[in-house]
């Protein structure tokens, strides 16, 4: 699927169409208009959220503000989460658009990550890179990058550019002829559930009889239950590349 | 027995039998080795042989399952009131032992063993049971009378009485040959045999196993056994079924083909073969498919026929099938075989005619009855590892084959498709005459001074010796040379064969259409490379030469691959890749469903709220690097730059982009740009070996001189190709497949590109240049492609193999960004690398590689100027690998010696085969041949088309040429029926050979070895042959005639103002349906292009409207307006005199 441009494009541009609502019990000047925006799926939320902060700082007071964080009936949003992965997580089944509320105050310790700046999120996303190539490539490819790569790479994504991110991100999914594959597939299957957000083994792509396995026998093999009505499956990879709804 | 593995027979020429497993990798001496044979024919369970004796043996494999047979006898009693029951019958009765109808008297002692090859299970015993009911003791059985319906129970009435007697007894010879025994009257026993087949099992099920085993005895009588089955492995009698003729040798397939040759060259099919009559009825006849050579040998399948004629050629039969056993024509396929033979599920085996090695015949389907081509089978023996190589083995096979040898001297299987087999053959001797030099010259190829030490290993294959020149020129691909050794070596002139109708239904002339190579084109020469020389030769006496060979018990899964074939590492790869468990067939139809889902998704969350800010805001993006560019100014040399691509988004969301490069002039910052919507084509190029692309607009194109950049990394110089070529698709909205008007070419690099047409191209008076046309790469290597204007493109790879375009695009570097995964599938090509020994004699040690001065490196490329060795010399690309070792080529025109040196008095010259009192320098060519294996949007399709070119019409007119150079035209081609009826020759102009040919709407051009480009003179509908040629132009290298008869080529030379280019685009003007001929000629993008196909293009200008876009002015900087180039295309195309060619044409 790496190779094929018209999904590759597809699943860059997928767009989740939001209203960001100020919550209720911030204190406010003027009243907060809604504020609307198309959310690239496989961006993060603190990532692509700055005309959002901005809007509603306009009608809040200095000293009010603190950090931001968003939250969808009840369930705080992780931002190191794509916002696909959130979005088919916890509100697949709403009615477009997708309606978050914007918090400024009481931030959930427990619940979120802090993230005080880009850097942070870069950092995450690097980490998630390099963890996929580390299953795929020994992280051998990652290694072998420079810096400007990951730069190109997190610059990509930042800037919603299919083919800065892709130019380099092709290397990442590439193996050489003589393997029929990566060593692992790296993949985190996320749950809506707290005591267990995501499960994660090794996993290789061809089993010993030399066959391919698909994501169907990924399943079987990962969650042999899947008794949960949906799972949603989203490699974690650089890529985000898939996070379609998977119907077990 | 389970079957997951099954075998293949065969038997060598010292009479051998070998087993192959189709999951093996060794052939296994069959377990019995007392006997030597001729023939064998097997199939699942058993194998029928003729022994060296001309006697018929049966090789029946053990199993889990007893062949048992049981005897029975009737012991039958009648009561009478004295004894009771007892042994006393009634006169009129039957005997007191008979069998079950009472008429056969049957005493148990009368039973005896059929043959030696049973034995009793037990002693009699009686059966006590009747219908599945136990009888009382002793198994009586009650009646009223004889014969009478039996019961177990006795009756007041009951007055006679039977039981049975059972005795088994087992077939034991299995494992074994058996020999048949015949208890026949021996006046009407067969003579000595001389062939066999067996199969028919299909035909009925009943009973169990039953197979017709049919021979041929040396009096040409054919016979059938009878009551072959499962528990009579030996049948029971010979049968004599009448002929029309005698019979050479007969084949009988699974289901109810069977067909015998005659003596006299003719087929015979059996007709009537059905459940209820085995035998058959009648014969029909079927001619041979060539005059002067009947047929040798035929071996049938379930539906279809192949037979090898005197000549050896290999044919098959059209429209086989159970109601018309005789087919309806003949297809001559490639190579030159012994025989061979069709076995289950219709797979074909042969026997290579010079190197006696298997062939397996890959790509066998049922919709692809005559497969691909001709692989060799590559196995050691088992018993090779215990044997001690000795030359008297060698020396009785080389005598034993003489004849052989020096008959057939073209050693290779070729042909389009099957020079394919590249890799296999190479790794195989492919005649044993070349062996034993070639594999010494090869392993003294190291050290240059040791070549003493090939000379005595030649000598010592005396009896061969006079081959050896020649088998190894022979079997080059030069095609001179090869047509040369055949005409020395066939006794038939081939302008008698020239041409003929392979349908023997239509015609009485037959066909005789020798086998496909391509004909030299330009720059890129010798194709044949893996015919010769390939090193890793096993010694002539450890490879196994076969005399017949038995696949009618040997199931080939298509979906497991074989371990015949020794495969190169390098391949391996790409080999596994096929054999993955998930075909492209399932990947196509995840990736569809995928690709829905994405765009339902896309769509129902993006449909109503498109309005939405987008939550990134689009901004200038910048790549910038270092690269090398050829400098403008002279000396002309590469220097470092600094180069940038600036991509904007404009408001419209498209994308424009700016190529600067930045360089020190005089230690001043200068910068040249160009509009990346501007750029006509990003190609790579090879210069100086680095890694390089050039970048052409309409300016440059004039100029012939491109921007051209070099990287320091392939993979860097990639980066950059696909970004750059991304930019220039997206700056002119072009993406996905091409369209079905699409312009493609090759260039000589093999990369291929294509050009979507405008309506302006063809406008009158005043058409698009063409130097303005935009092409971009289709990843994949082809050596041609053609098309026609439904989309469908065909292409043929470097290693003749033919190539269909799926649809898809990209692959290769434009991987990723820019591709479809849809419609990718695995291509390799091989192409050959070639060095150069070069060597300057010298009074003291004579030849050597110690030159003067100033002499070019004693390992260099063609033209001396770049030094390569054997070491530093690499694969086209890194995307290529090799596939061999390096070996000296014999195919060098001007011809070798027998150390494949070519003598010259200096360099450069011409060179020699034969050293004379004038020569200083030699110099020979070694060849490496290297694979490349890329996801492109081609896929392979297997064909044994013998000709070199081939065309279709807008009227389905189909022309093609030769590899004699002649032309043909098929007849009654239409969409229903594709294949057309017959071909017609069409003689050449002027005694020209001739090598391409064209068609368009109405007109046809052909294209002759010496550059002359022809139109046929008046065809008509009702004459489409048409009557004569007319010359129309020098210079041309290659040409297309497209769907709207416009005409396009490849001319030669092209003089620009600032160089001169070889291999450019040019487009004839001026052709009007009253001038098919066109005018005049327009010159487009050019240096280094190998060919051009506008077949795809039938947009029509916009009728009597000027374009839109003024008319191209004439470039001031070019100083020849149109009237100066109308002037100048007047006539033929014109070259300056001047032979320099530019150094920045795209040379490759």
């Amino acid at each position: 699927m790496t190779d094929d441009k018209d999904v590759l494009r597809d699943v860059w541009f997928g767009r989740i169409p939001t209203c960001f609502t100020l919550y209720q019990d911030e204190i406010t000047e003027r009243e907060a208009e809604p504020y609307y925006l198309l959310l690239p799926r496989i961006s993060y939320l603190t990532l692509v959220t700055d005309k959002v902060k901005k809007h509603f700082q306009k009608v809040m007071r200095q000293e009010e503000v603190n950090e931001i964080w968003f939250e969808y009936e009840g369930t705080p949003l992780k931002w190191h989460y794509p916002i696909g992965l959130l979005f088919d997580l916890h509100a697949s089944n709403t009615a477009l658009p997708w309606s978050i509320t914007v918090h400024f105050k009481n931030f959930p310790e427990k619940d979120l990550l802090h993230c005080h700046s880009k850097d942070v999120i870069e950092a995450h996303f690097m980490a998630c890179i390099k963890e996929a190539d580390a299953l795929k490539h020994k992280s051998q490819v990652i290694n072998e990058m420079q810096k400007k790569d990951h730069k190109q790479l997190w610059m990509g994504l930042q800037n919603d550019k299919f083919e800065q991110f892709w130019a380099i991100n092709r290397k990442l999914m590439e193996y050489p002829p003589e393997d029929s594959g990566f060593r692992y597939i790296p993949f985190r299957i996320y749950q809506a559930t707290t005591e267990r957000p995501f499960i994660q083994k090794l996993f290789r792509p061809i089993a010993s009889g030399g066959q391919l396995h698909t994501l169907g026998d990924l399943l079987k093999d990962v969650c042999p239950s899947a008794i949960t009505p949906e799972v949603v499956l989203s490699m974690i990879e650089d890529v985000i590349t898939l996070s379609p709804v998977w119907h077990a | 027995m389970a079957m997951s593995s099954s075998l293949l027979w065969a038997v060598d020429i010292f009479g051998r039998v070998y087993t192959l497993s189709t999951v093996g990798q060794y052939w296994e001496l069959c377990k019995d080795t007392q006997l030597e044979f001729k023939r064998v024919s097997a199939v699942k369970q058993c194998c029928w042989g003729i022994a060296c004796d001309h006697q018929v043996y049966t090789y029946v494999f053990s199993g889990d399952v007893p062949i048992r047979y049981q005897e029975e006898t009737y012991e039958n009693q009648r009561w009478n009131p004295v004894g009771g029951f007892c042994e006393k019958l009634m006169p009129s009765d039957r005997w007191q032992w008979s069998d079950v109808s009472g008429l056969k008297h049957q005493q148990l002692d009368s039973f005896t063993l059929p043959s030696p090859h049973w034995e009793w299970e037990s002693d009699w015993y009686v059966d006590e049971n009747i219908g599945g009911e136990p009888t009382e003791k002793g198994g009586w059985t009650y009646a009223i009378d004889f014969p009478s319906t039996y019961t177990k129970d006795k009756k007041w009435n009951s007055c006679v009485r039977r039981r049975r007697w059972i005795r088994y007894r087992r077939y034991k010879s299995r494992d074994v040959w058996a020999k048949i025994t015949s208890h026949d009257d021996p006046e009407r026993l067969p003579d000595p045999f001389n062939d066999i087949s067996i199969g028919g099992w299909e035909i009925t099920d009943e009973p169990l196993g039953r197979l017709s085993v049919w021979a041929v005895s040396l009096q040409g009588r054919v016979w059938y056994r009878e009551n072959v089955c499962h528990h009579n492995p030996e049948g029971s009698t010979w049968s004599l079924i009448s002929t029309p003729g005698e019979v050479a040798q007969i084949s009988c397939g699974s289901y109810d083909l069977l067909w015998a040759t005659l003596w006299e060259g003719q087929a015979i099919v059996r007709e009537g073969i059905d459940r209820n009559n085995p035998q058959g009825i009648s014969w029909s006849t079927v001619e041979s498919p060539s005059s002067d050579n009947g047929i040798m040998h035929v071996s049938v399948g379930v539906d279809v026929v192949w037979c090898i004629t005197k000549d050896r050629k290999v044919w098959f039969r059209r429209g086989v099938n159970s109601h018309n056993p005789c087919g309806t024509s003949w297809i001559e396929m490639v190579g030159e075989m012994m025989m061979v033979n069709v076995g289950l599920n219709n797979q074909v085996w042969g026997i290579g005619c010079d190197d006696r090695t298997i062939y397996f015949r890959q790509g066998v389907t049922p919709s692809e009855l005559s497969g691909k081509m001709w692989k060799a089978i590559v196995c050691g023996r088992e018993s090779d590892r215990s044997q001690t190589g000795s030359s008297t083995s060698l020396l009785s096979a080389g005598c034993f084959f003489t004849d052989d040898i020096q008959n057939q001297t073209n050693t290779v299987i070729q042909g389009d498709a099957d020079t394919s087999s590249d890799t296999e053959l190479s790794s195989i001797p492919t005649n044993l005459s070349s062996t034993p030099p070639m594999g010494a010259a090869a392993s003294s190829a190291s050290s240059t001074g040791s070549q003493a030490a090939g000379a005595p290993a030649s000598v010592t294959v005396d009896p061969l010796d006079s081959d050896q020149g020649e088998a190894p020129a022979a079997s080059a691909s030069d095609e001179k040379a090869h047509l040369e050794s055949r005409k020395s070596t066939n006794p038939t002139p081939s302008t008698e064969l020239q041409w003929t109708n392979i349908d023997l239904k239509e015609a009485h002339r037959h066909a005789v259409l020798s086998v496909s190579t391509f004909t030299e084109t330009s720059s890129l020469s010798s194709l044949g490379m893996f015919s010769v020389g390939a090193e890793e030769q096993y010694g002539a006496d450890e490879h196994p030469l076969w005399a017949w060979v038995s696949g009618g018990g040997c199931l080939v899964d298509l979906h497991s691959p074989l371990k015949w074939f020794a495969v190169p590492s390098g391949l391996s790869s790409s080999v596994q890749s096929l054999s993955l468990s998930i075909t492209p067939a399932q990947t196509a139809a995840w990736r569809k469903q995928i690709f829905q889902q994405l765009s339902e998704r896309t769509k129902r969350e993006l449909e109503n709220f498109r309005h939405y800010e987008q939550a990134v805001e689009q901004s200038v993006w910048v790549k910038t690097g270092m690269l090398q560019w050829w400098r403008n100014w002279k000396p002309h040399k590469w220097m470092d730059v600094r180069v940038a691509l600036e991509q904007f988004t404009g408001s419209d969301g498209m994308r424009d982009s700016i190529l600067f490069i930045y360089y020190m002039y005089h230690e001043e910052k200068k910068y040249i740009h160009v509009f990346l919507n501007e750029v006509t084509i990003i190609a790579e190029v090879l210069k100086e070996g680095k890694h390089s692309f050039a970048l052409y607009t309409p300016e440059r194109t004039k100029q012939r001189w491109p921007i051209c950049l070099a990287a320091t990394t392939e993979q860097e110089m990639h980066d950059w190709l696909s970004l750059l070529t991304m930019s220039c698709c997206e700056s002119r909205r072009i993406q996905g497949p091409p369209s079905h008007h699409a312009i493609w070419s090759v260039s000589c690099k093999g990369d291929i590109f294509v050009s979507e047409p405008s309506p302006e191209l063809e406008a009158e008076p005043h058409p698009m240049p063409c130097d303005q046309m935009f092409w971009r790469q289709v990843g994949g290597h082809l050596r041609l492609v053609e098309c026609n204007n439904r989309g469908i493109v065909w292409g043929i790879g470097y290693d003749h193999t033919v190539w269909v375009h799926t649809g898809g695009y990209g692959g290769g570097f434009i991987q990723g960004l820019a591709s479809s995964a849809d419609n990718i599938y695995t291509q390799s090509d091989v192409k050959c690398v070639y060095i150069y020994e070069n060597q300057r004699w010298n009074p003291v040690t004579g030849y050597s590689s110690r030159g003067l001065p100033t002499d070019r490196y004693m390992w260099s490329d063609a033209s001396g100027l770049q030094e390569c060795t054997k070491a530093n010399t690499k694969p086209p690309s890194p995307q290529w690998s090799w596939v061999s070792d390096w070996y000296i080529d014999f195919s060098t025109s001007g011809g070798t010696d027998r150390e494949g040196w070519q003598y010259a008095a200096d360099f450069p010259a011409s060179y020699h085969g034969h050293k004379t009192m004038k020569d200083f320098v030699r110099r020979r060519r070694w060849a490496r041949s290297s694979l490349i294996c890329q996801g492109t949007s081609w896929l392979h399709v297997g064909t044994d088309q013998p000709f070199v070119s081939i065309s279709v019409g807008a009227f389905f007119q189909v022309w093609a040429v030769a590899r004699d150079g002649s032309a043909f035209y098929r007849g009654s081609v239409s969409p229903k029926k594709p294949a057309g009826d017959c071909w017609y020759h069409i003689p050449s102009p002027q005694k020209q050979k001739l090598k391409q040919v064209s068609v368009g709407r109405t007109s046809v051009f052909v294209l002759d070895k010496n550059g002359n480009l022809w139109y046929r003179q008046g065809i008509t509908p009702s004459y489409p042959q048409g009557s004569a040629w007319d010359h129309v132009s020098n210079n041309i290298r290659k040409m297309s005639v497209g769907p709207l008869d416009q005409v396009w080529v490849i001319a030669d030379k092209v003089q620009g103002s600032h160089g001169l280019s070889c291999g450019t685009v040019c487009h004839r003007t001026g052709v009007q349906p009253m001038e098919p001929k066109g005018l005049a000629w327009d010159y487009g993008i050019g240096g280094g292009w190998e060919h051009v196909t506008v077949r795809g293009n039938a947009s029509q200008a916009p009728r009597g409207t000027v374009p839109s876009e003024s008319p191209p002015e004439p470039m001031e900087s070019e100083g020849s307006g149109r009237k100066g180039q109308a002037e100048r295309s007047r006539t033929p195309l014109m070259v300056s005199e001047r032979q320099e060619v530019d150094s920045n044409a795209v040379n490759c």
